[in-house]
């Protein structure tokens, strides 16, 4: 396969950024994406000139390192997949690609396709976890979750962190993001003790970082692990009732 | 060969007793740092996969002053994010026969018996309470309809104890262990560098003082001192190039504390996974895993005639050679990592290699289909018939996977005591990282197990043991010429890649030693192949070193130049490898040589010379280092030769 590839060169933050055409010549169609960066790579270096900055590390629509917009899309035409695991069988020979780094204002840009997510830390900083100290857990039996109950909150957590909502979202929104963490521990029973205190800290963080939601949807087609915007719902749910909740009924259900 | 051998002595510092209370003995007997004093220790803690994560955010809650390093842009990205298939822990759950005395007893059987049995032991031991916490975290393990958590068997143990959560065990307890490690980031016990990776170590009177780290988008490089340094930072499987470790793994931190004085233990037991998705081209730039659960439904086999062409589902029965089941009646396709992986070898090697390239065996799931239906090996394994779809566009429900063994995990690391101190005093090595507890071959799900022991449970009790003679003495500062002179040989480094002004690009080394290590030093070994290994790689060593290319600057991010300094270093860790490869005359484990055989060419281990640790101490010449033996006696176990049969 031959294709050209149009994409975002940018040396670093505080330097403007532009598209550069490359010929990519004899590529095969089961290479990955990243694989072909890579070709594209070794072919710069040996014109004497530096590679194309991206992240990437498992290669396996794990780690949510990796992430780019290809033809305005993050990730890619794919459903479902992460740019390590799209396959350039995906494209026809002869096609124009676009690359370009997430586009939020929450990411800015490092180098190249390279930026900063860092802001997604500050949210789970915030209260994305259950406080409970090494050694001090009971038997992990001791606390039966239905099957229905740890399957849904397993869904929420298989967020990989790649920031391919905020990039598809229109208002650099992040709060898929943060709905899905927020869903995997209040969905929990083990999460019940600061489910409000957690969901109103982890949504005003969100907000200090990012633009606000306004339902357009686009984040859940974009998101590598399918992530359900149902649980936007969810967190806002949560969200409006934790402003009335008294803390100390939180035992008592509902 | 050239190595000689050490004067020094080891001591494992192994506490007296019965095996089963070793453990609750040390930690009587050890030094504590009073609560309030804590906070007055700096800790320093490179890496945040499972191991580093768990020990920092343990570090952090009890109240040491920590602070933590990643080269990646969030801890959340370390390699452990990866793994699939579960962690293992003798609750005995299922009450089908499992303790705390069969899962030590396993490890140690399965390591071949080229492990400590006090390490297993603890291990054994505290795999109970890392379930414990990690549901606490809200890890959400896999549950059975009654609420209660779900086991199943994995690679080489004959009872159900691997807790899982889907195929992405290792995400969900990275993402519990990450969690943790931010709630103490915001408490501020922790402070958190992203993007600065550890170049070197800091060493001032024989103890461990500190490191020097660059940051990977300014380029700066910097000093950090503390009372002591944790090293979490993993293993070193893609010396090989091809591997199924993340792209970024590297065995840096570790060479650059061993080129500082600390013992490098077993480089050469490396572990090649037996299900991986084959190579399919030249491009290839990692194997990707298929999580060895997989082996508990899919049936391995190949057709009995080298040279079959047949697509698989037109080879009947009767032309199939189910060759686990039919070598290893009592476990089939369960046999350990390394029995599996020799075996396909095996197969490939005689011809009978299926797919276009002919590398690989098939998986086949069609029997598990018929007898539990589609729906239950789609919530056993969608994930993974997903993922392998997406790589190979075939589709497993249908066509049998094709499979090939790829390297994975390295047993071998930094040689470190029963409190997990390196031969420096006040260096600490967790996880994949050290040498200890796997032997000379890992069990599945054994490696989240001891990531997550060492960072949670052992660490934050024996590092306690160490501070206490330091108490109220500052760290050194960065301004000592102990870290001016590291720093300074630092950029030295730096500068010398950038400026080599060669013709090939980092990549092309990285692969081409690859080669050279997968051929001679990788699944199966000869002394021949070693020596000839052991010519080779110094040969391209000097060219890397006269002919490589790395462009840009230091001041900016620059990926070329990070890999310039690990594949630097692989250079001369892939030597050790080999010649510990070939000092080993016997075959343990995932160390196979092939002069040391049984008739039915299984591993043939050489116990009366062999049943030792070998700690290598850096000398100045990679291909001349000095051995110390820990000899390792075997008091609850008598080592025999593992049958699977
Ligand atoms: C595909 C795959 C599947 C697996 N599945 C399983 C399984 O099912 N069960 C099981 O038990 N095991 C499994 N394993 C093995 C297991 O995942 C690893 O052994 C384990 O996660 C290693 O954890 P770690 O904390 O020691 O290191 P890692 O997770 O590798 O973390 C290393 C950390 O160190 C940092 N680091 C390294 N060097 C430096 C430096 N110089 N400066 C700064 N930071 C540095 C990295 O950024 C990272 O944070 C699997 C492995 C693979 C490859
Ligand atoms: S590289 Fe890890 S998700 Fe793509």
């Amino acid at each position: 396969m031959n294709i050209t590839l149009q994409v975002w060169r940018q040396e670093s933050a505080d330097r403007p950024g532009r598209f550069v055409t490359y010929q990519v010549t004899d590529i095969e169609p089961d290479m990955s994406f990243l694989e072909m960066l890579d070709v594209l790579n070794e072919r710069l270096i040996a014109q004497g000139e530096e590679p194309i900055a991206f992240d990437h590390d498992c290669r396996e629509g794990i780690c949510g390192s990796c992430g780019v917009m290809i033809d305005g899309l993050p990730h890619g035409p794919q459903l479902g997949t992460a740019t390590c695991q799209l396959h350039m069988r995906k494209f026809r020979d002869g096609d124009t690609i676009v690359v370009e780094p997430w586009r939020a204002a929450a990411f800015p840009v490092i180098k190249d396709l390279v930026v900063d997510r860092s802001a997604f830390d500050k949210i789970i900083e915030a209260g994305g976890y259950i406080s409970v100290d090494t050694g001090s857990a009971p038997d992990a039996n001791l606390i039966p979750v239905p099957k229905e109950v740890a399957d849904t909150a397993f869904d929420a957590a298989a967020c990989i962190g790649c920031g391919a909502c905020v990039a598809a979202c229109p208002n650099g929104a992040a709060n898929l993001f943060t709905a899905a963490k927020v869903a995997h521990l209040n969905l929990l029973p083990q999460g019940q003790a600061e489910r409000w205190r957690r969901t109103e800290a982890m949504v005003e963080t969100m907000e200090q970082y990012f633009g606000s939601c306004t339902n357009h949807g686009e984040c859940e087609k974009a998101c590598p692990k399918g992530i359900s915007i149902d649980f936007i719902a969810m967190m806002n749910r949560d969200y409006a009732k934790a402003k009335v909740k008294n803390r100390r009924l939180l035992s008592q259900s509902n | 060969m050239t190595y000689t051998i050490s004067s020094r002595q080891l001591d494992s510092k192994i506490p007296g007793g019965p095996l089963e209370d070793k453990w609750e003995n040390h930690k009587f007997s050890i030094r504590l740092v009073n609560p309030n004093n804590k906070r007055k220790f700096k800790i320093i803690v490179v890496g945040t996969g499972l191991a580093g994560a768990s020990a920092a955010a343990t570090l952090g809650e009890l109240g040491y002053n920590v602070e933590v390093f990643t080269f990646h842009d969030s801890p959340r990205r370390a390699h452990s994010i990866a793994a699939q298939g579960g962690i293992n822990a003798a609750k005995n759950y299922h009450n089908d026969g499992d303790s705390v005395f069969r899962l030590f007893y396993d490890t140690i059987k399965g390591g071949d018996y080229r492990s400590r049995e006090a390490n297993v032991y603890r291990l054994a031991d505290v795999s109970l309470n890392i379930i414990d916490q990690c549901t606490a975290q809200g890890v959400p393990f896999a549950r059975e309809y009654g609420g209660y958590l779900d086991n199943r068997s994995f690679g080489g143990a004959q009872v159900s104890r691997t807790f899982y959560a889907r195929g992405q065990t290792g995400q969900q307890l990275l993402l519990g262990a990450y969690q943790a490690l931010l709630r103490q980031v915001a408490a501020g016990t922790v402070k958190l560098h992203r993007r600065t990776e550890m170049l070197d170590l800091v060493v001032k009177d024989g103890r461990a003082v500190g490191i020097v780290t660059r940051d990977l988008i300014s380029g700066e490089i910097r000093s950090h001192s503390a009372h002591a340094v944790v090293l979490a930072t993993g293993g070193y499987a893609n010396v090989f190039f091809l591997s199924t470790n993340a792209m970024a793994s590297n065995v840096t931190a570790a060479w650059r504390a061993h080129r500082r004085g600390a013992a490098f233990a077993n480089p050469c037991f490396t572990q090649i996974h037996p299900t991986c998705i084959p190579q399919s081209d030249e491009f290839q730039s990692k194997l990707t895993l298929m999580s060895e659960s997989l082996r508990n439904d899919g049936r391995i086999w190949v057709p009995k005639r080298a040279d079959d062409n047949r697509p698989p589902d037109q080879i009947p029965e009767e032309d199939r050679d189910y060759y686990l089941e039919r070598m290893y009646p009592a476990f089939g396709n369960l046999v350990p990592r390394d029995v599996a992986s020799r075996a396909a070898k095996r197969m490939v090697d005689a011809g009978k290699g299926v797919g276009p390239l002919k590398n690989g065996v098939y998986l086949d799931f069609s029997h598990a289909i018929e007898r539990l239906g589609i729906d239950v090996i789609a919530d056993r394994y969608g994930n993974l018939f997903e993922m392998y779809e997406r790589i190979t566009d075939e589709n497993p429900y249908k066509v049998p996977m094709r499979i090939y063994p790829a390297p994975h995990y390295t047993m071998g690391g930094l040689w470190v005591d029963y409190n997990l101190m390196t031969t420096i005093p006040g260096l600490y090595a967790l996880g994949e990282a050290n040498f200890s507890d796997h032997g000379a071959n890992r069990l599945g799900a054994s490696a989240l197990m001891q990531g997550l022991a060492d960072g949670y449970f052992i660490l934050p009790y024996t590092i306690g043991d160490y501070l206490a003679d330091f108490l109220g003495d500052p760290v050194v500062p960065t301004d000592d010429p102990a870290f001016r002179e590291v720093e300074d040989e630092v950029r030295g480094r730096i500068s010398g890649y950038l400026n080599t002004g060669g013709t090939r690009s980092v990549d092309w080394f990285h692969r081409e030693l690859g080669k050279i290590l997968w051929d001679h030093c990788g699944m199966s070994r000869n002394e021949e192949g070693l020596k000839k290994a052991l010519a080779e790689i110094p040969a391209l060593y000097e060219e890397f070193k006269r002919d490589v290319r790395v462009l840009g600057t230091n001041e900016s991010l620059n990926q070329s130049l990070e890999k310039a300094g690990r594949v630097d270093d692989f250079f001369e860790l892939a030597q050790l490898m080999c010649l510990d490869a070939l000092h080993r005359e016997e075959s343990a484990g995932g160390h196979f040589r092939e002069e040391y055989q049984t008739e039915e060419g299984e591993a043939l281990r050489r116990d009366d010379l062999f049943a030792y640790v070998a700690a290598w101490e850096w000398t100045g010449n990679p291909q001349a280092p000095a051995l110390i033996k820990e000899p390792l006696e075997f008091e609850y176990v008598t080592p025999s030769t593992r049958s699977y049969k």
